[in-house]
This record gives C-alpha cells, sequence and structure tokens, in this order.
C-alpha cells in the first residue's frame, strides 16, 4: 500500500489574524504554524493504516522553505520520507497541480488530505486533483478503512452520513472522527531529523485567482447583559430589537 | 451567455441555500446583464420544488431526473453539470458552499477551466477587472479576490445574500445527459440521517450546549428550548468528543459551521475554534454561570446565570411568547 498524504502549513486555530503591507500581506508577526486540523485527522489514519497494511507513507507540502519544520513534524508523527514543492501556494488550482505532478510519477494507491484548508477554506484541492488525476475523490470523509482493493467510507452529509464504497486508487478529504491525532514520541522526533525530505521545483504555474487584498470584519458591539432574573426581557428584545423571534 | 445555477435537495426537497444561490445568480445577471438564469437539479425531485428556483429568481429550470443522480455522486453530479453548463453556454455556475458543493465544485473547475472561489459573501465588484470578496480564516477575515479565467464558479456562503420570493414560475423541463460507469465509481450503500430533526446547517435558528451541561441526561432542557424556538441542536466539540451527543451536531471550526438568524450558546466557553464555525450567526446569545467567559465578548446578548436555572425559565418565556 503506497499512500500519500498532502498537508497544508497553516496558522494555529487560536492565531489572531491580521494583514500587513496595506492588507495585501498575512502578518507572520507572533504567529505559530501547524500542520492542518483536518490534515492531521489525515495523516493520523494513514499511520493507522500503513501499520496495518504495510507500505509506505509520504507526506507531501507545497510551500517555501519555512514549511519544513512542519513537514518534520510530519515525519515525527509517523510518516517515511517528505516531498515538499518550493512554491509559495499561490492558489487552489496551483497547488492541485503540482500534487497531481508528484502522483503521476508515483502511483500512490490512496491519496488522504484535510477536506479543506483553515486559512483559505476552500475545500477544493481534492476534488482538483481527482478530475485532473481522472480518479474519484471523496469529501468529507469520516471514516475509511481499506479491504483488500476496496475502501469502505462514511461521508458526511448535512444532518448525517452516507456510507461509501469504492476501489483503490483514490482521494479522500478527510475530517474527524476518521482518527485521533497522533502525537511525536521522542523517538518519532529523534527519527524525523534523519528521514529523507525531497525539494522538487514546482511544474505548473497555472492559477486560476489570486488575492488583490484582505480585510477584517467589523468589530463587534458590546453584549447587552440582562439579568438572570428576567429571562422575559430577553424575549421582548429578540422580538422587538433583534427581530430574530 | 447565461449563468447557470447548480441545486442541491435534501430528500426530494430544494435547500433553502441552493435557492439563495438562485437569488445571488439572479442579481449578478441583473448586475452584469448577463441573460438568463438557469437553475440544474439533479436526481428525484418533485416539480413543485424544482419550480421554487423560479420564484426565486430563475428563468426556466432544467432537471435530470436520473434516479442514479438523487444520491450526491460527485463525479456523476461534476459530469452531469460540466455537459448541462457547455450545451446553454453558460459563462457562469453559481452553487451554495456546502461539502457536496464543495466538492462538485472542485471537479468542476477542471473541467470546464473555470476560476472557482469559495464562501463569497458580495456580488463580484467590475470595476476593475472581476473581484469577488470570500470569507477566510474560518470567518475571520475576507480577501478580495480577483478571478482570471473567463469562466467562472462561484460557490455562494449561506445568508450572503437575501432569499428572492417574488420571481415568476418557472417552467421545467426535462433533460438528460451521458453517464458513463466511471462517473459511478463510488456506491453509496447506505445512508444514516437524523429523522425528523431540523438540519444544524440549514437552520435559521440554533440552540447549543457545552460542557456546562454536565452530561447527556440533561440534553432534554436543550431539546425544549430548540423545540419551542423551532431549532436545530447543536453542541460543543468535547461533548461530541466523548460521545454526549452525535458527532454532527458538533460546531465549530472542525465540525458544522452555521450562519443561523439566532445562535443560543448555553453552558460553552466561546473557544476560539467554537467561534470559528458561529461567527457568521446574526444574533448571538450566550447563557454562561461564569461572567468572564470569552462567548460573552461575541455575543449580542448574555445572561450570566447557571443553565439549569436559566434555561426552563427560558422555555417558558419564548412558549408564553405563542
Ligand atoms: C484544532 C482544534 C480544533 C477545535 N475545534 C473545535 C470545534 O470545532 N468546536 C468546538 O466547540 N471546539 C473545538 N475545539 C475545542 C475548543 O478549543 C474548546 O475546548 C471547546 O470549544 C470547549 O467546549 P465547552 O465550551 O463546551 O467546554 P468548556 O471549555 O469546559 O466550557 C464549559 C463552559 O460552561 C460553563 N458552565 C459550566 N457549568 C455551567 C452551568 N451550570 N451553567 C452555565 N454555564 C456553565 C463554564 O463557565 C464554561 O465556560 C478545538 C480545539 C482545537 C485545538
Amino acid at each position: 500500500m503506497k499512500i500519500l498524504v498532502c498537508i497544508t502549513h497553516v496558522p494555529d486555530t487560536t492565531s489572531k489574524i491580521q494583514f500587513t503591507d496595506n492588507n495585501t500581506k498575512f502578518d507572520k508577526n507572533g504567529v505559530q504554524f501547524i500542520i492542518g486540523p483536518y490534515d492531521d485527522y489525515a495523516l493520523a489514519r494513514a499511520v493507522e493504516l500503513k501499520e496495518q497494511l504495510g507500505g509506505s507513507l509520504t507526506v507531501l507540502n507545497v510551500g517555501e522553505v519555512d514549511t519544513e519544520p512542519t513537514l518534520r513534524k510530519a515525519l515525527a508523527i509517523g510518516a517515511d520520507d517528505a516531498i515538499r514543492i518550493n512554491a509559495h501556494p499561490k492558489d487552489s488550482l496551483f497547488v492541485a497541480n503540482q500534487i497531481a505532478q508528484i502522483a503521476k510519477s508515483n502511483g500512490y494507491d490512496l491519496i488522504l488530505m484535510g477536506r479543506e484548508s483553515i486559512d483559505f477554506n476552500g475545500g477544493m484541492v481534492h476534488g482538483m486533483v481527482g478530475e485532473l488525476l481522472g480518479m474519484p475523490s471523496f469529501s468529507p470523509v469520516m471514516k475509511l478503512e481499506v479491504d483488500g482493493d476496496t475502501v469502505k467510507m462514511a461521508r458526511e452529509i448535512e444532518g448525517g452520513k452516507e456510507q461509501v464504497e469504492a476501489k483503490l486508487p483514490l482521494i479522500a478529504g478527510c475530517q474527524e472522527p476518521i482518527a485521533e491525532w497522533k502525537i511525536p514520541n521522542m523517538r518519532g522526533i529523534m527519527s524525523a531529523r534523519t528521514k529523507p525530505l525531497q525539494v522538487v521545483e514546482p511544474s505548473n504555474d497555472e492559477v486560476a485567482t489570486s488575492v488583490s487584498t484582505f480585510q477584517l470584519p467589523p468589530a463587534k458591539g458590546a453584549v447587552k447583559l440582562i439579568d438572570k432574573d428576567n429571562v422575559d426581557e430577553l424575549v421582548k428584545l429578540l422580538k422587538n430589537e433583534a427581530k430574530v423571534l | 451567455m447565461s449563468i447557470l445555477v447548480y441545486l442541491e435537495h435534501a430528500d426530494g426537497a430544494v435547500k433553502k441555500t441552493s435557492l439563495e444561490a438562485v437569488s445571488y445568480g439572479k442579481a449578478l445577471a441583473d448586475k452584469l446583464g448577463a441573460g438568463d438564469v438557469i437553475a440544474l437539479g439533479l436526481g428525484s425531485i418533485a416539480e413543485a420544488e424544482l419550480a421554487k428556483a423560479g420564484t426565486a429568481g430563475a428563468s426556466k429550470v432544467l432537471h435530470v431526473s436520473d434516479e442514479r443522480l438523487t444520491a450526491g455522486i460527485i463525479q456523476a453530479h461534476a459530469t452531469a453539470v460540466a455537459e448541462v453548463y457547455k450545451s446553454i453556454g453558460a459563462s457562469t455556475l453559481v452553487l451554495a458552499k456546502s461539502s457536496l458543493g464543495d466538492a462538485v465544485a472542485a471537479r468542476l473547475a477542471v473541467k470546464l477551466d473555470a476560476s472557482l472561489v469559495s464562501n463569497v459573501v458580495e456580488l463580484p465588484d467590475t470595476s476593475a477587472g472581476y473581484q469577488v470578496k470570500r470569507s477566510i480564516y474560518t470567518g475571520k477575515a475576507f480577501a478580495v479576490t480577483e478571478v482570471t479565467k473567463e469562466h467562472k464558479i462561484l460557490a455562494v456562503k449561506k445568508n450572503a445574500v437575501d432569499l428572492k420570493t417574488d420571481g415568476a414560475a418557472a417552467a421545467v423541463e426535462i433533460i438528460s445527459v451521458n453517464l458513463s460507469d466511471a462517473d459511478f465509481a463510488g456506491k453509496i450503500t447506505a445512508t444514516d440521517k437524523a429523522e425528523g430533526d431540523i438540519l444544524l446547517p440549514e437552520a435559521d435558528i440554533v440552540v447549543s450546549g457545552g460542557r456546562g451541561l454536565k452530561g447527556p441526561e440533561n440534553w432534554g432542557m436543550i431539546e425544549s428550548l430548540a423545540k419551542e424556538l423551532g431549532a436545530a441542536t447543536g453542541c460543543s466539540k468535547p461533548v461530541s468528543d466523548i460521545g454526549w451527543r452525535p458527532h454532527h451536531e458538533h460546531v465549530g471550526q472542525t465540525g458544522v459551521k452555521v450562519a443561523p438568524t439566532l445562535y443560543v450558546a448555553v453552558g460553552i466557553s466561546g473557544a476560539i475554534q467554537h467561534l470559528a464555525g458561529v461567527n457568521s450567526s446574526k444574533c448571538i446569545v450566550v447563557i454562561n454561570k461564569d461572567p468572564e467567559a470569552p462567548f460573552f465578548k461575541a455575543a449580542d446578548y448574555g445572561i450570566v446565570g447557571d443553565a439549569f436555572e436559566v434555561l426552563p425559565k427560558l422555555t417558558e418565556a419564548v412558549k408564553a411568547l405563542k
């Protein structure tokens, strides 16, 4: 079983989002970067599948040199080797093209990634890679089991889930509760330092969108507090002032 | 040049978010002089349901009634939409942002060689190029995005446009498309849905409970208030992790993102990851016994008090309103 896990390098979920250079650049000051939370689920499940079925597990990130600590963390969690496509991830089509290029020459059985990144929230890359490779893609996948060449998945739908069956190879955009996140242990961290991390130059410069400026939402007004012994007042305000009842 | 709108349905009822996408398409056509707005339904959907797209602003509704498309098989939907898009000579595809919509739109972006923008919150600005504002960082910011390709796919965020209900009745025309076995590479073997409940991502009012509720046995209080309000129920992540509530009720950054008119949060601290899933709500009410709970900073109205005391009173007060 040959597995590829694609990970994003994103600001920690508690980061304060700010922009610089006339609102044209993300302000990295004081921000800690992590493996995208959804990608962490994909990686955790891939580690389990490798333990169960054997084979190899490669992680890939499209990013500049500053994303290497994130790739090393993925190696510490259990990937065997890493590929960094040396480019700023310009948009989802650009990223999808890079992934498809690597996948074409490596023949992976299973390509896993998060359902979406938590920076741009597009949820597009898995489907684009699927279309570029002519491979089925499924998302958001919350359960994934491999039995021979059959994959049994649970896919989230609004208000429930559906069970889906398909044949390898395929692509899945993952989310919880597909697996418990894995925390790297000391042995993992030590071995990650010597695992191969290959740097590949980008192959196709095509983009479909570009960001011209960023904006922050307007500041929220202060909360109106209502006495706990006067809940009737709250209901009146919701009806007459907020007009939501 | 026309605008095609992809309709999603739940058990044969066209989703409200898809009707919002139709209204967005209509406003876009009016703004750009872009011609007809044509809606497309796939699978078993009643004609009366499809006709609602007319009231929301479509001038025509196309229906591929092929049974196999009733379930949301991603590849098959993408193939069907691409064929219809090309056959009507459309220039733009509009759809509602959703888990199925995202997956279908991504494949279509490649099939149609189109620029795809998701989480769209406003009509495009065409004064210099074609710029669309979209929500990013899970609602914490916006990106004004330049669309560079001739063909455009816009996935519209829930509640970003007003739903139009005064359009004319639209004729529904049955059409067929070519689908191959490869389009059905994934087989849906079972569907488990919460029966009779109001769907959380679609709900206009949501009542959510957190760890402050102490245990699943106390969820009756949340359900009673939700019932009086006609609301869906939600929860924080630890609540679904411990198994007090099903996973699909978990709201937040890693769970369901909701955008209701009213969000009531009870016994939830308001961690940033929870807020990320609710920050598009129109009005937020927070009930928490800790006056320092961060949720109060994001709330419009708040009660500092014990949920076990406040919730039954609030349910009575809502009941009395009727
Ligand atoms: C990467 C990542 C992603 C995450 N994604 C999500 C997500 O999608 N959704 C999510 O919800 N969380 C998410 N979390 C977890 C999040 O950080 C918080 O841990 C979680 O939201 C806390 O849930 P809670 O408020 O129910 O529980 P707690 O933090 O335990 O808070 C309980 C609250 O209840 C109040 N309370 C207690 N008793 C009462 C009472 N009797 N009456 C009234 N109030 C009472 C307390 O004052 C407290 O404020 C994520 C975390 C990480 C790291």
